[in-house]
């Protein structure tokens, strides 16, 4: 059982979590995720940690809810509990000293992007933050960015706030005139894909962090396979970062739709009694806790 | 175990030996088609006894020999006849931890029933069923044949993987006195015996209770802990107090066909496959919220010819799928499934397609799997494995349709240990090179068994595996000097 110790909406439909995993904390490295399955009924989902304290022994996250198990998690507080978290898995970001970096994302992204930069700083790189969303209401953690960047540009798609337009077309800009050495890119699948088609031909190392369906996250299940350079690799072992140019994007994107019937027929269920399914969550994880053997549940 | 024991069996062995074998009553298989419940239902206690007068107590069991923990089946059986239900229990757990489990999947046909005497002329003692019997007997009256603990060591062991094999060592370590901590990466413990074994063949409340049993004894669980990720071995060792480690982390790694067109939606490892509706019970979403691409009503096939291959099908069947079916690339002789689960399969209408190969796998424009293009194959010589090799007959593809395509093809070494623990030894394949005597690796307190020593196999071989390691460890931790880290790990046997 995981404690949740602090919540914060961050952006319409966005929140972080702090959340209490000692051991997670004490080893993660930024670019890993953890798995987490919220109650006895959920499934497994990866997230990305987007901070962590190992001093107080907790981990963050933000999410942003987009499914059924994001809605269900988004509905939570502090005090609630998670039942299971595991990580870190994945490999870290790699972090060198590239000299210009530019570190490109697009909104719930962000968060998963600004430990890399932090790290790349740390490294010494020069760091460009490009920041997008579709709105101002979408935007998240832009002060926490610009205090570990060199650099900062938002861009939304609607102009409600900074640059109007597409992430990359400030990125355009920046590589035209030249000097940039490494790119990071973290976000939607389109986001990502138009930018590898952006640095690719300028053979800028571009690395891309992908978001594939998973279920247990050690490489056991092979479900999060995507093809990189015509091979299949796993994103939970193998990845999350791969090189931007080397990645099937359009068959990430077909995987990641392949549940989309009954992601849809979840997300009915959650809506028609968000509170219920709120309880219910709630009564399950507190048995959890109770019981000194685990509950036994009925499958019949 | 070959003194002379009062014998609780009435008859004379010329009437043991024209009874027959009892048959175990099972689900209807058209019915049990449609179901996870278990398709065995097992022997009431008037059947156990029948089989149980068929034995003729040899002086030398076969059997015993046979079997990879060594059960004293003779006694067993004789407690059975004295109608001393728990006392046979007890004496199954001095050697066998698992005894629910092993009872169920076990293959007996090549272990303690390949023994048996009887089966030289007519069939043998239904040796697992028995088994099976007082292990549900001990557990469904709520009682338990326990054995009794050694006094405290102050050893700590860690043990890697909720699996058969760290399950077992778990009994043996906790009986010696010592302290046992198991180590689990996933949600719920019991490694392949929940996530990869199907409910109809064991029912995860058993596994649950045997578990219980052991945490009873005193055996501490985590879970969620990805040792190689979330600790390493070292820091168990160094910071967190740990006098030995074992390491039983299983097969890891599924093994795609390499094939064009596996990335298909619908196209699974049976890993995966398995995984969705064991562990995370996708059978029965949306009641869970883990989704399964849908079978139902579609054309599934399953490429293997082993027990994984079996349970994947046979899930299938029960999803709904239209039509369910095994394509091996050598024929049913060479199958490394049980022979029962075989038979199961047939009688509750899986197909079974021999001697092709898938070569390509076809989509449509949303990446949806549509159908498999397959190549038929003859037996040529006989490969590393000692079965003859299949070689592909020019010519002669042909494509049918399917929706869902669950590739069985095995296991490879996940390095996830191995990569994160400096000082241990692998096989040139991958796998943790360990000692065939002792299990000792080549890093001092580390030992390694089941499959991520031996590559995939079963789960008797994995407790075999367990109770081994258990015995070393408590030789290295009480300063026997016979197990100190072996210079040389010497090379696994690999499994197939």
């Amino acid at each position: 059982m995981f404690e949740i110790v602090e919540t914060r909406p961050l952006a319409r439909g966005i929140k972080l979590f702090v959340i209490k995993a000692p051991r997670i904390a004490r080893k993660q490295r930024p670019g890993q995720f953890v798995i987490v399955r919220l109650d006895e009924c959920g499934e497994r989902i990866p997230l990305t940690i987007a901070d962590a304290d190992p001093k107080a022994g907790t981990v963050t996250i933000v999410v942003q809810a987009i499914g059924k198990t994001t809605m269900l998690l988004s509905m939570l507080e502090a005090g609630d509990s998670i039942l299971d978290v595991v990580g870190p898995l994945g490999r870290p970001s790699e972090i060198e000293k590239f000299g210009t970096t530019v570190v490109v994302s697009g909104s719930v992204g962000t968060a998963m992007a600004y430990p890399t930069a932090r790290e790349l700083k740390r490294a010494g790189n020069k760091v460009i933050s490009i920041v997008g969303a579709r709105s101002k209401d979408l935007l998240v953690l832009e002060d926490e960015v610009r205090a570990v960047s060199d650099e900062t540009y938002v861009v939304t798609d609607d102009g409600s706030y900074g640059q109007k337009g597409l992430v990359t077309d400030k990125l355009k800009e920046l590589v035209d005139a030249g000097g940039v050495n490494y790119v990071l890119a973290i976000g939607p699948v389109p986001m990502m894909r138009a930018v590898a088609n952006l640095t690719g031909p300028k053979q800028i190392k571009t690395i891309v962090s992908l978001n594939s369906i998973m279920v247990d996250g050690t490489g056991m299940c092979g479900g999060c396979r995507v093809l990189v350079n015509n091979s299949s690799q796993f994103a939970c072992v193998d990845g999350p970062d791969f090189d931007a140019t080397q990645v099937n994007f359009e068959v990430l994107t077909q995987r990641n739709n392949m549940y989309r019937e009954q992601e849809r027929a979840s997300i009915e269920r959650l809506q028609a009694d968000p509170e219920a399914e709120l309880k219910k969550l709630r009564e399950s994880n507190r048995a959890h806790a109770c019981a000194l053997e685990p509950v036994e549940v009925s499958h019949d | 175990m070959t003194d002379k024991v009062p014998s609780n069996n009435p008859l004379p062995n010329k009437e043991r030996i024209k009874l027959p074998r009892q048959r175990v009553p099972e689900q209807d298989a058209q019915v049990r088609a449609h179901n996870f419940c278990e398709v065995n239902l097992g022997f009431p206690a008037e059947q156990a006894r029948q089989e149980s007068l068929r034995c003729i107590e040899c002086p030398k069991p076969g059997c015993v020999d046979k079997c990879p923990v060594s059960v004293n089946v003779r006694a067993v059986i004789d407690l059975i006849l004295a109608g001393d239900y728990l006392g046979a229990a007890s004496k199954v757990r001095e050697d066998n931890a698992l005894p629910a489990i092993t009872g169920r999947v076990c293959p007996v046909e090549d272990q303690c029933e390949s023994g048996c005497v009887l089966g030289k002329k007519g069939e043998p003692v239904g040796i697992a069923y028995l088994e099976r019997f007082v292990a549900d007997w001990e557990r469904e009256t709520g009682q338990f044949g326990s054995p009794v603990s050694a006094p405290a060591t102050g050893k700590k062991v860690g043990l890697i993987g909720s699996g058969p094999a760290s399950l077992a060592c778990a009994g043996d370590l906790i009986q010696m006195g010592h302290q046992v901590h198991v180590f689990e990466a996933l949600h719920e413990l019991g490694g392949v015996l929940v996530y990869g074994i199907p409910a109809f063949r064991l029912p995860k409340d058993i596994v649950r209770h045997e578990i219980n049993v052991l945490r009873r004894r005193g055996v501490v669980f985590e879970t969620n802990v990805v040792v190689g990720k979330t600790v390493t071995i070292d820091e168990l060792m160094q910071e967190e107090g740990f006098d030995a480690i074992f390491v039983a982390t299983g097969a890891g790694l599924p093994k795609f066909l390499k094939v064009p067109g596996e990335h298909f939606n619908g196209v699974y490892s049976a890993n995966e496959f398995l995984t969705r509706v064991n562990l995370m019970r996708a059978y029965l979403f949306p009641q869970y919220d883990e989704p399964l691409y849908p079978c139902k009503d579609r054309d599934v096939i399953v490429v293997g010819g082993g027990n994984t291959a079996m349970d994947a099908v046979r899930s299938a069947l029960r999803l709904g799928a239209k039509t369910a079916s095994i394509y091996y690339r050598r024929t049913e002789k060479e199958m490394p499934a049980r022979v029962e689960e075989v038979h199961h399969a047939k009688d509750e209408g899986v197909h079974f397609e021999m001697l092709v190969n898938p070569v390509e796998f076809f989509g449509d424009e949303k990446g949806n799997l549509t159908s498999v293009k397959c190549i038929r194959q003859e037996l040529g010589e006989p490969d590393d494995s000692g079965r003859r090799s299949p070689v592909p007959i020019k010519g002669s593809e042909f494509v049918v349709p399917c929706s869902v395509a669950i590739i069985a093809a095995g296991t490879s070494a996940n390095p996830l240990i191995q990569s994160t623990t400096p000082g241990l030894a692998v096989t040139k394949r991958g796998y943790i090179s360990a000692s065939d005597d002792t299990l000792a690796t080549s890093k001092p307190g580390v030992f390694a068994g089941g499959d991520i020593v031996t590559g995939g196999a079963t789960v008797i071989l994995a407790m075999g595996a367990g109770r081994k390691a258990a015995k070393s460890i408590n030789e290295y931790l009480m300063g026997a000097p016979k197990v100190n880290a072996q210079e040389q790990a010497t090379s696994a046997v690999s499994g197939d």
